[in-house]
């Protein structure tokens, strides 16, 4: 069901990724990260195999290498956080170009590095083959509470439209002049978040207002119930599937 | 003969903090009839809209929607009735697609399945969006997104359509496009504004709201030719427009 351009994430197609039902690649999904969380973070190899299965999964998907870079942006907090872990931790030191580096920390590091960057390059995957509606039916037939569900939809639907008045409130600022030293800004940015946030606030109400006028009773009605078949629940097995074995080996080995 | 499609009367209320928003409201809207509800800012126009599908109640007087009264236990099938549809689009279209908002009030109501489907494509059909069904709301131009709006409540079959300032922020060609789908409705209509052309262009009878109570209720056309009592409620016509001039589509 095609839902139109719902969000930037998600990257149009009709491979069999695609094609997965999305409570089926969410199931998959969790699975996947459980395993390579629970992974022993000295099996080095092991994180390599679990790249080559995503890599895996991106090339039946037809996204290309850049695609996937340009949205691991957001990762990049847990990164400075990962290499910072190797200056800050304490234990046995050793020495690596010149520099005393905390053992302890260079494995936490990595760590961190390894397993964050891979949930964060398996979910970007399954946002680029999922758009945002069938997400929240997936949601919803999972049994997520509801209240969680909902709060995700407005979430995706006024993302834009919030987006959209913060941008108002910038040009606003500017064209009136809008400048002056750093304490000024923050103070007068401070107060433009605040009115942002009344804003949405007061279109919360508004929104709650149209629901009820319609017969809201408490709960979204379930529009869709997706359906998925046995062989589509063992060809989304495969990717944890796989990684659990890599991940019983390596507990093996280490 | 059927009840009037909507009963107002003696409708009072007062909000929490005091502030008395309505003061004894009368008026009755026959089913099929188009009528105008004028009024300044702050006339209580917003409060009396609320009253009509109880989301506010509590205070005096008797609200009745084809013959049934705006009571807790009714609350369901008045909320069936009374189709509202509020001024920005963007509070009315909450779901990801423009197929589940307007699914969203007959879901409500227990429909699913094809008749849930058939209800999209007739509201959809009847404002001329039936190709956007599977778009985001936000991908549409303001004027669709009203369109659409209106649809999401027509879904419900309702015995009445309110429409809150229908014409605000419209271009003038998605203001006449939404004129010609209202005009195509079998649908009795309260269209709050205080765009008075529109109300003119749409609306055969007026009610003026001012000061918490119905200071007028009167064909549109004479309403608008009396300059005095427009000026009265703070309702004024637009730079050099001449309603005896004008070949209304509402008579």
């Amino acid at each position: 069901m095609g839902a139109g351009h719902v969000h930037r994430l998600y990257r149009h197609g009709h491979t069999p990724v695609h094609r997965l039902p999305a409570h089926v690649k969410l199931v998959s999904l969790l699975a996947f990260v459980l395993v390579v969380v629970a992974t022993p973070r000295e099996a080095f190899w092991a994180f390599g195999a679990y790249a080559a299965l995503l890599a895996g999964v991106a090339v039946t998907a037809r996204l290309p290498l850049p695609f996937i870079v340009k949205r691991m942006v957001v990762e990049v907090p847990f990164v400075v956080f990962a290499l910072l872990l190797p200056f800050l931790a304490a234990g046995p030191d050793v020495t690596v170009a010149g520099l005393s580096l905390s053992q302890e920390g260079l494995l936490a590091g990595w760590n961190i590095l390894a397993k964050g960057t891979l949930g964060v390059v398996a979910s970007i995957l399954l946002a680029a083959t999922t758009d945002a509606r069938a997400l929240l039916l997936a949601l919803q037939r999972l049994r997520v509470p509801p209240v969680l569900v909902e709060i995700t939809a407005f979430m995706v639907r006024y993302a834009d439209v919030i987006t959209g008045e913060m941008n108002r409130m910038k040009v606003a600022r500017e064209s009136r002049g809008f400048s002056g030293n750093v304490g000024r800004r923050l103070g007068v940015v401070a107060t433009s978040a605040g009115a942002l946030f009344i804003r949405s606030y007061e279109r919360g109400e508004r929104v709650h207002l149209a629901m009820l006028s319609r017969g809201y009773t408490g709960a979204l009605p379930v529009l869709e119930v997706q359906q998925a078949q046995t062989v589509q629940w063992v060809g989304a097995a495969l990717l944890p599937f796989s990684a659990l074995v890599v991940s019983v080996v390596a507990w093996m080995t280490v | 003969m059927s009840a009037p499609s909507l009963d107002v009367s003696g409708l009072a209320f007062a909000y929490p903090d005091g502030h008395q928003a309505l003061f004894g409201v009368d008026f009755s809207i026959e089913r099929g009839e188009r009528v105008a509800l004028l009024g300044p800012n702050g006339a209580g126009k917003t409060t009396l809209v609320l009253h009509l599908n109880g989301i506010l109640t509590g205070g005096a007087g008797d609200v009745r929607v084809a013959g049934l009264a705006v009571a807790k236990e009714n609350l369901r099938e008045i909320r069936r009735r009374v189709g509202i549809v509020f001024q920005d689009p963007d509070d009315q279209l909450f779901m990801p697609t423009v197929r589940d908002d307007v699914a969203f009030g007959p879901a409500n109501l227990g429909i699913s399945g094809s008749e849930l489907d058939e209800r999209v494509h007739e509201a959809l059909g009847k404002v001329g969006m039936a190709e956007f069904v599977d778009r985001a709301p936000h991908h549409l131009s303001y004027g669709q997104r009203r369109r659409v709006a209106v649809a999401t409540v027509l879904a419900m079959r309702p015995e009445i359509l309110v429409l809150d300032e229908p014409s605000s922020n419209l271009d003038p060609a998605s203001r006449r496009e939404l004129a010609d789908v209202l005009r195509s409705l079998d649908v009795t209509v309260l269209m709050v504004t205080h765009d008075l052309p529109y109300a003119l262009e749409l609306c055969p009878r007026s009610l003026v709201l001012s000061g918490g109570v119905i200071a007028h209720d009167a064909p549109t056309h004479e309403l608008l030719a009396a300059e005095a009592l427009l000026a009265q409620h703070r309702l004024e016509l637009p730079f050099g427009f001449d309603p005896r001039a004008t070949r209304t589509g509402a008579l």
